[in-house]
């Protein structure tokens, strides 16, 4: 009895220095962006508290029009994706045509190769479309998700297809039975993989940074490091704010949704 | 007789309209790039009025040669060789840890998934900041044990491994929660079937626990080595790939070398040299893979 209770002991130290070591960079965070400057390394308890950093980070940079740019992206790359991979989702749970197999399996390839990898190439295809520097060229090649196809497909497996024949003899065509019985079924998996989606869109950088170079098409992330590049002397307390506010809008919804992300995670990624 | 075939060429007709739209941005984006970087790389770069000429196999041989390019494949698989298992044992060990009874779970649990959420490119100037010689918090708490101050980011010898620390951090949270809900599957009945016979908790771990992860291991060992070529977000922002490109990572090099020395043709070179990587690791996939684990 001693023993395990010695052994659960062990794990609760274990758990929490182990926890406390990965908040640490966010707790250090928020005790610089809340400070004067002058107690970036000193931590004193009563150090005195201010906002001043966040209005220099706000007024340094044009984070309002990141914000938006960042706003419009993932809005447009969400809406896209839901369209197109329910689309395609319902095609390959409930038709049965020739190369169904084939197509799906070139879906699943992009679980591998992601567009991500294919700077080089896609940053000239956008350049031939004249793309180059819009929202849309940020977003298009994310939009026909391999990964939201297949995750639909498999929720658009299990309904019952009894559900779908009902709607059938009332005289409803295709596109009625998806939007009426498959969809509502599906809400779920639309919240789980809009929380992935949101998120991980939001905090891309790469592809962004290529293809954009003007105030006017910058996500948050790529303004940020424009930002902290620029000013070299920059104050550390500044960064740091600029930074907790980047990462704000999506903290604050992962505090206030904390059930709902880790279930969505976990459905995203279980099947 | 003559109905049945017409009706079942209507719903192919049904289905591909269905998927035209999806597959189309999919095959623009992904499929249709992944073959041209193979075409390309046959090809000189174009500069000014002088067209892209074929070269036969000369980017290869000019990539066969580049120290810089060997340098940055063994950096990134250094990375992956150790960011990949350091963060999947991290997240099983959290995994079980945040799965049992344990006080403040639930805060735990937060902070083991925070860094997920998080963009990296914005934590990778929080932990800039740890590293920063004599100021950072790591060279304080250094300083208390009366350490010397070191230049993790600029020392070539350790650059590499305090970025990898950073991508370690971010990871094993998100690999947690697969974990997590693999746990959650594990009928109780199996755990109340080892304490009648006596089991201790590491045996029930090693015999049953574990064997049962292992499709959940399978799964996230393959996100994270697809991760591992993809994660470069905070190399841009620590160390820009130096110094001397002791921290520059394959995806990295493949940007420097198309957007800052607009040499196309051998950033689609290098990009052929991770559609390779990324290829055997699918053919790991496949041959590892358990059957019950293939989707149908």
């Amino acid at each position: 009895m001693s023993q395990s209770s010695l052994d659960r002991w062990l794990n609760t130290v274990g758990a929490w220095t182990l926890a406390l070591v990965w908040f640490l960079p966010l707790v250090y965070a928020v005790w610089t962006a809340v400070h004067p400057g002058e107690y970036a390394t000193r931590f004193e308890l009563f150090a005195p508290l201010t906002v001043e950093n966040f209005v220099n980070a706000w007024n340094a940079a044009p984070f309002a029009r990141y914000f938006l740019n960042s706003f419009l992206l993932v809005t447009f790359i969400l809406i896209g994706q839901f369209v197109l991979c329910t689309l395609a989702a319902y095609a390959f749970a409930r038709y049965t045509f020739p190369g169904s197999g084939a197509l799906f399996a070139l879906v699943l390839l992009q679980l591998l190769v992601m567009p991500d990898i294919l700077i080089v190439e896609n940053y000239a295809t956008m350049r031939t479309l004249g793309l180059v520097d819009t929202i849309a060229a940020i977003g298009l090649p994310y939009i026909a998700s391999g990964f939201g196809i297949f995750l639909l497909r498999q929720t658009f497996k299990t309904v019952p297809k009894e559900l779908e024949e009902a709607a059938r003899v009332e005289g409803a065509g295709s596109l009625t039975v998806l939007w009426r019985v498959y969809v509502p079924l599906a809400k779920p998996t639309y919240l789980a993989y809009g929380l992935v989606s949101v998120s991980h869109h939001w905090n891309n950088f790469l592809w962004p940074l290529i293809i954009t170079n003007s105030v006017e098409t910058r996500p948050v992330t790529v303004g940020l490091s424009v930002f902290a590049a620029v000013d070299q002397g920059i104050d550390w307390s500044i960064i740091n704010a600029a930074t907790l506010m980047t990462s704000g809008p999506l903290l604050l919804a992962f505090l206030l949704f904390q059930r709902q992300f880790v279930q969505s995670f976990m459905r995203a990624g279980i099947r | 007789m003559t109905r049945r075939p017409l009706t079942l060429r209507r719903e192919w007709v049904h289905g591909w309209l269905l998927l035209t739209p999806a597959l189309v941005l999919l095959f623009a984006f992904t499929h249709v790039p992944a073959v041209t970087t193979v075409w390309d790389s046959f090809f000189s770069t174009p500069r000014g009025r002088r067209e892209a000429a074929f070269v036969g196999w000369r980017n290869y041989e000019t990539l066969l040669a580049d120290e810089t390019f060997w340098q940055v494949l063994s950096n990134s698989l250094w990375y992956a060789a150790v960011t990949i298992p350091a963060s999947v044992a991290l997240a099983l060990v959290m995994a079980l840890w945040v799965d049992g009874k344990l006080a403040g779970r639930g805060f735990v649990r937060l902070a083991y998934f925070a860094p997920t959420v998080l963009p990296l490119i914005a934590v990778a100037n929080i932990w800039m900041f740890f590293y920063t010689p004599g100021f950072g918090l790591i060279d304080q708490i250094r300083g208390l044990f009366g350490l010397a101050e070191v230049n993790w980011l600029g020392d070539p010898a350790l650059a590499l491994g305090a970025v990898t620390v950073v991508a370690i951090w971010k990871e094993a949270g998100f690999f947690m929660i697969f974990y997590l809900a693999a746990l959650q599957s594990i009928p109780p009945q199996l755990r109340e079937a080892a304490a009648i016979e006596g089991a201790s908790r590491w045996t029930f771990f090693r015999r049953v626990t574990f064997p049962l992860l292992m499709p959940t291991t399978l799964f996230v060992s393959i996100n994270a080595v697809i991760n591992s070529f993809r994660m470069v977000d905070h190399v841009f922002v620590m160390t820009e790939g130096g110094p001397d490109n002791a921290s520059s990572l394959l995806l990295f090099y493949i940007y420097e070398t198309a957007f800052k020395f607009w040499d196309t043709a051998y950033a689609a070179t290098l990009t052929v040299v991770l559609l390779v990587l990324l290829s055997a690791v699918a053919l790991g996939q496949f041959f590892l893979l358990d059957k019950r684990v293939h989707y149908r």
